[in-house]
């Protein structure tokens, strides 16, 4: 079928609603399996965003909350990489949004109660759009690992939260970005959700020295790819194929 | 054996509890960064169609509401064409057809100020009943949960809409479908697990 729909999610690589390990989807994962649909406009569309709509500051999350003058705390870093889809070609125009701890692992919310400091230069929020080929690159400072309630001993590993919207809202997608090297990794909860080794590297940034600002920030590279769509070598693509 | 050439979807993983602080940062303290938080207003004065508002709560599998979790909806506009990249044209240029709310810290209840959108055809051309899209994250949702939201006032369409007509279990049908509170007013409780759940598709 040539008709824009997106490639079937394989469910087999993303987590089960029901993790045991992770105590909080117990209650917060449906029984009964989703139902089965096929692709309509409802799904094959979604929201188009302008990068008029960001400001010069919104990838900067070094600058974007420090007051003038000021930067805070912690080990500089790029995270850069590719928006790609299921036929790996690049996604243009894809608003990625990031958040995160600072670099003593603590959250600037209010129901947040590690006992870390919070940085007053430090919001933790960020947004950036994708160029023509897909690619995008934020600057932030590497987040620390923090303890939270699961176990009585569970940390989670340094990561950054993204949140992208591809061309369709079927493609809607929540993830976390993970630092190659990290013992915490194999050890979280949270990452354990997911079914395969393969795919939790998928999700572990690599070091990437080429990118990395000498004397400045190291760098990330960190590519996402979302579902791709289905089109046929013998029709015209549809807008945002 | 030769390697099929495409790419897997990055895995999902939970957006967490403290999702606002990427996605509606001005509705959690953190101010100056975006001047508003994304998916904040839908329409203007001048959007075409029925203003309605439409609220709801998550609860989780004790009927406990979800104070963490955030919500978008997606829908097409008064003329049942989605804004930005519908392939049939434009959509009302005074609509944007995305929303996105985090639930009350105190009651979870999340509030959208839209209006009603029009029908869209399945991919058959046989026309769907009115209908939003919603996608809910939150704290102990390892992946996005897609459902969508149907009107109780459109009960000769909703009987004829190919989605709904083909669900299995009929029964489960009215966790699909909002209540009608007031003039104009709609409200869509969501059930993540147990007995009355609703339905979530695999789109």
């Amino acid at each position: 079928m040539s008709d824009g729909s997106f490639f079937q999610r394989d469910r087999g690589r993303h987590p089960p609603a029901y993790s045991a390990g992770y105590k909080s989807s117990i209650l917060r994962s449906p029984t009964r399996a989703p139902i089965s649909m096929d692709n309509t406009l409802s799904e094959m569309t979604g929201p188009v965003f302008g990068h008029h709509q960001l400001g010069p500051l919104d990838s900067d999350l070094i600058l974007n909350f420090a007051k003038p003058g000021e930067m805070p705390v912690g080990q500089r870093i790029i995270v850069h990489g590719r928006v790609l889809d299921g036929n790996g070609r690049g996604v243009p125009d894809a608003l990625l949004e990031v958040w995160q701890a600072n670099a003593g692992g603590r959250y600037r919310h209010a129901r947040e109660t590690y006992l870390a400091a919070l940085d007053p230069n430090f919001g933790g929020c960020g947004r950036v759009m994708t160029g023509e080929d897909g690619s995008y690159a934020i600057r932030t400072i590497k987040p620390g690992a923090y303890p939270w309630p699961n176990g009585p001993n569970d940390w989670r590993p340094a990561h950054i939260h993204f949140s992208v919207f591809g061309s369709g809202f079927a493609q809607r997608l929540i993830t976390q970005m993970y630092f190659e090297g990290d013992p915490m990794i194999a050890l979280c909860p949270i990452v354990r959700t997911i079914p395969t080794q393969e795919a939790i590297d998928s999700l572990t940034a690599l070091y990437d020295p080429q990118a990395t600002v000498p004397m400045d920030a190291r760098a990330y590279r960190f590519d996402i790819v979302l579902r791709g769509r289905r089109s046929t070598l013998f029709e015209n693509r549809m807008e945002g194929n | 054996m030769q390697r099929l050439p495409y790419l897997k979807e990055s895995p999902s993983q939970t957006a967490g509890p403290y999702v606002h602080i990427g996605c509606t940062p001005n509705f959690c303290g953190i101010n100056g960064v975006y001047d508003e938080d994304p998916g904040a207003r839908m329409v203007d004065e001048r959007t075409q169609g029925a203003r309605i508002t439409l609220s709801g709560v998550v609860y989780d599998g004790m009927d406990a509401p979800m104070k963490d979790v955030m919500v978008e909806i997606w829908q097409a506009d008064a003329a049942g064409i989605y804004p930005g990249n519908d392939p049939r044209g434009n959509a009302d240029p005074h609509f944007t057809g995305w929303g996105r709310k985090a639930g009350d810290y105190a009651t979870g209840e999340w509030v959208f100020e839209t209006i009603k959108p029009g029908r869209v055809p399945f991919k058959d051309g046989r026309m769907m009943a009115p209908h939003i899209t919603l996608w809910i994250v939150a704290r102990g949702i390892n992946t996005g949960l897609h459902t969508r939201i149907y009107f109780p006032d459109e009960d000769a369409v909703n009987a004829e809409d190919p989605v709904l007509m083909r669900l299995e279990h009929k029964s489960r049908i009215p966790t699909l479908i909002a209540e009608k509170t007031g003039p104009g007013a709609y409200r869509f409780d969501v059930r993540l697990h147990g007995e009355r759940e609703t339905i979530f598709f695999d789109i």
